[in-house]
């Protein structure tokens, strides 16, 4: 077994968010007070400081922790980009929990407790790991969305939330007894090795459990029940926070599993991603469609482009891959985005989450409105904006898999998501004005702005993007 | 007969007799103390499989803190058990029926069922160590990252339990042992002249 040291090197992102967060506990526990104070601050530098870690990583990948932990570039992209909604979701926060009075410290540690529970998540090399990862990450969203205690539809939402998550560990746990029982390891080489090409009926059958534990994570069909009230009724930020850093580490942990445990039984996964697919499609783009509620309408959105990701997801070959990485990266700016301008949504202090209440925002405040209207079109998958690209490469990964009638669905499917999305904009140019908006703050305002502007330019310079995800893909093959 | 063998029938035997007194006993609180019955019989099963520590986990951790919980749920809270049992025969049918399924689709699977060789190979073999030693020699070495991970989870189930319940009521009165032990009298007692018929104003 190597030493401590190297595999704490290898794992320093995790080793500083684990360090962090007990000190962040010490201190909440020592200062005597309730309220938040610098705790999202200093949740913000820690996190910050593992993704540095990640950034200026020079040690090459490696598997350590006898063979629990796996690092490598692949590993490095997906932490990165659940990092980066993390402190994103943080500095939004703030003031919106302030606003509503609860602004308690532990929504930072939780926050933090979470991340590393996606990190060891994206990082796991074996069922264990991975359940563990799962776990950690689980139990602290679970208590994030019911943090407005008082408020029934946040009670509601942590609640069907948890019973829901439990149950999807059930069967996740269930699959992973099967596969260790067919196989006899634990490490996804080694159930890979103990497959080879012949999958044997208990392999599938684990295999499809896992898969189904894991998609509840993610959201998509079959598996999506909960998305639309938990999204609804747990705190803007903290719904901001589920439909970006989760979805990353749980799309990322199922392309793992796939790719490295199952390559010998690529036509039983490669049916079971594609059904979830086109069903996640069509119902993220059909059911949205009757939406009130701007929040709910962003749940339906995000089982539908989830359903898009794993498009790429079924092509089963690098490229695809690369599809994968390209498009959580720009989903993950898009949602946050336009998360920012859902609570920016405040009137007379109090926030509003109609769509209605959107009407004429033109009139009230022309910028945000292009700003949202600008992240409505690239949602919807518009060209030159970004969310064409996103949809442009998994679709492509899937012709070149000559999966052509799943590409020909996906590009159908997503017009039909386009209208809900540009009927928003609709409301917020031709409607009657409703009450304007109370002038959002400067975080708020920043991440609107970066997140529209680098949707609307990224066919200036895709390089950075394109190549980063495709190194990353390549180190799962 | 060995007295192994006598002990293993002995045990075995409390055991389903105290699990079928659970199910079908009326008053809640028998239940529980039978279970606390099946775990500890239980654990000297799992002792005659040479499997002392798991027998010790049954014993501090199931009888010794699940069931004294188990013990306060059940007495704090009132729960007609007799009516729940009533509601239980009214889902029989479509609880048989579910039943039924899992147990084909397990059949199913048994029969393809293949001991692969590296899990046979990946069973222990400590030698001529105990159980405990064996797990205590690769808890923090081989799986001390999976053991911290599972701290974390521990930890975050804990932080979430004070979030979502502790409650800090502003006018709640509090014990503050130190401020109890720096009262004097002077402190304590003040001396008034109540004119008659009149009183003091009570702060």
């Amino acid at each position: 077994m190597e030493t401590l040291h190297i595999a704490l090197t290898h794992a320093l992102p995790e080793t500083i968010l684990a360090v962090g967060v007990i000190l962040m506990v010490l201190i909440g526990a020592f200062r005597g007070k309730a309220d938040d104070g610098p705790m999202s601050e200093i949740a913000v530098v820690v996190l910050g400081a593992a993704l540095v870690a990640i950034i200026l990583k020079t040690t090459g990948s490696g598997i350590v922790f006898d063979n629990a932990f796996i690092d490598d570039r692949f590993g490095d992209f997906m932490k990165a980009l659940s990092l980066g909604g993390s402190i994103v979701t943080l500095l939004m926060a703030g003031d919106f929990f302030r606003g509503q009075g609860i602004n308690k410290f532990e929504f930072p540690i939780l926050i933090v407790l979470a991340t590393l529970g996606m990190l060891m998540l994206i990082s796991a090399n074996g069922l264990i790991a991975l359940y563990l990862g799962l776990e950690l990450m689980s139990l602290a969203l679970y208590v994030t969305a019911a943090l407005s205690r008082d408020d029934a539809r946040a009670s509601e939402a942590g609640l069907k939330y948890f019973v829901l998550g439990a149950l999807s560990s059930g069967m996740l746990l269930y699959g992973a007894s099967l596969l260790y029982g067919f196989s006899g390891a634990v490490s996804f080489a080694g159930i890979a090795g103990a497959i080879g090409g012949h999958p044997n009926m208990g392999v599938i059958f684990g295999m499809v459990f896992l898969v189904a534990g894991l998609a509840f994570k993610m959201s998509v069909v079959p598996f999506h029940m909960w998305t639309p009230d938990v999204y609804e009724g747990a705190p803007t930020p903290v719904t901001a926070f589920f439909a970006s850093a989760p979805k990353v580490a749980a799309v990322a942990i199922a392309t793992r599993v796939i790719y490295t445990a199952f390559p010998g039984a690529t036509l039983q996964w490669q049916q079971l991603v594609i059904f979830m697919s086109i069903a996640s499609m069509a119902l993220g783009s059909f059911a949205a469609i009757r939406q009130d509620n701007i929040k709910r309408l962003m749940a339906y959105s995000s089982i539908g482009h989830m359903g898009f990701a794993l498009v790429g997801l079924a092509a089963g070959t690098a490229e695809g891959v690369q599809g994968v990485l390209i498009y959580m990266a720009i989903y993950i700016v898009m949602t946050l985005g336009t998360f920012a301008a859902i609570l920016s949504m405040r009137v007379a202090g109090h926030p509003v989450e109609k769509i209605s209440d959107l009407s004429g925002l033109a009139k009230t405040n022309g910028t945000m409105a292009f700003f949202l209207a600008m992240l409505m079109v690239s949602l919807s998958g518009v060209p030159p904006l970004a969310g064409f690209f996103a949809k442009w490469y998994v679709f492509l990964a899937a012709v070149e898999a000559k999966l052509f009638g799943l590409a020909v669905i996906g590009v159908l499917l997503s017009t039909v998501a386009a209208f809900y999305y540009w009927r928003i904009i609709k409301v917020m140019y031709f409607d009657e004005a409703a009450p304007a908006f109370d002038r959002p703050n400067l975080t708020l305002r920043a991440v609107l702005a970066v997140s529209t502007v680098s949707m609307l330019l990224y066919w200036v310079y895709p390089a950075p993007l394109v190549q980063a995800a495709e190194g990353a893909a390549k180190s799962l093959f | 007969m060995s007295v192994a063998t006598a002990f293993f029938y002995l045990f075995s035997f409390v055991t389903i007799a105290s699990s079928a007194m659970v199910i079908t006993g009326r008053n809640p609180v028998h239940s529980v103390l039978f279970l606390i019955v099946a775990f500890v019989s239980s654990a000297g099963l799992f002792l005659l499989a040479g499997a002392e520590f798991l027998a010790m986990l049954l014993v501090v951790v199931y009888v010794g803190a699940v069931m004294v919980l188990f013990l306060f749920v059940v007495m704090m809270l009132d729960v007609d058990f007799a009516e729940l049992q009533k509601s239980a025969k009214r889902y029989l049918p479509l609880g048989g029926l579910v039943a039924l399924v899992v147990l084909a689709e397990l059949a199913l699977v048994v029969g393809s069922w293949t001991v692969a060789p590296q899990a046979v190979l990946s069973t222990p073999t400590p030698g001529n160590l105990s159980n405990t030693a064996a797990l205590g020699q690769v808890l923090y070495t081989q799986y001390v990252y999976l053991f911290q991970a599972a701290g974390f989870v521990l930890l975050t189930a804990m932080i979430g339990a004070i979030v979502l319940t502790l409650h800090h009521r502003p006018n709640v009165k509090r014990q503050d042992i130190s401020a109890q032990n720096a009262r004097t009298r002077a402190s304590a007692i003040e001396n008034k002249q109540v004119p008659s018929r009149t009183g003091v104003p009570v702060p």
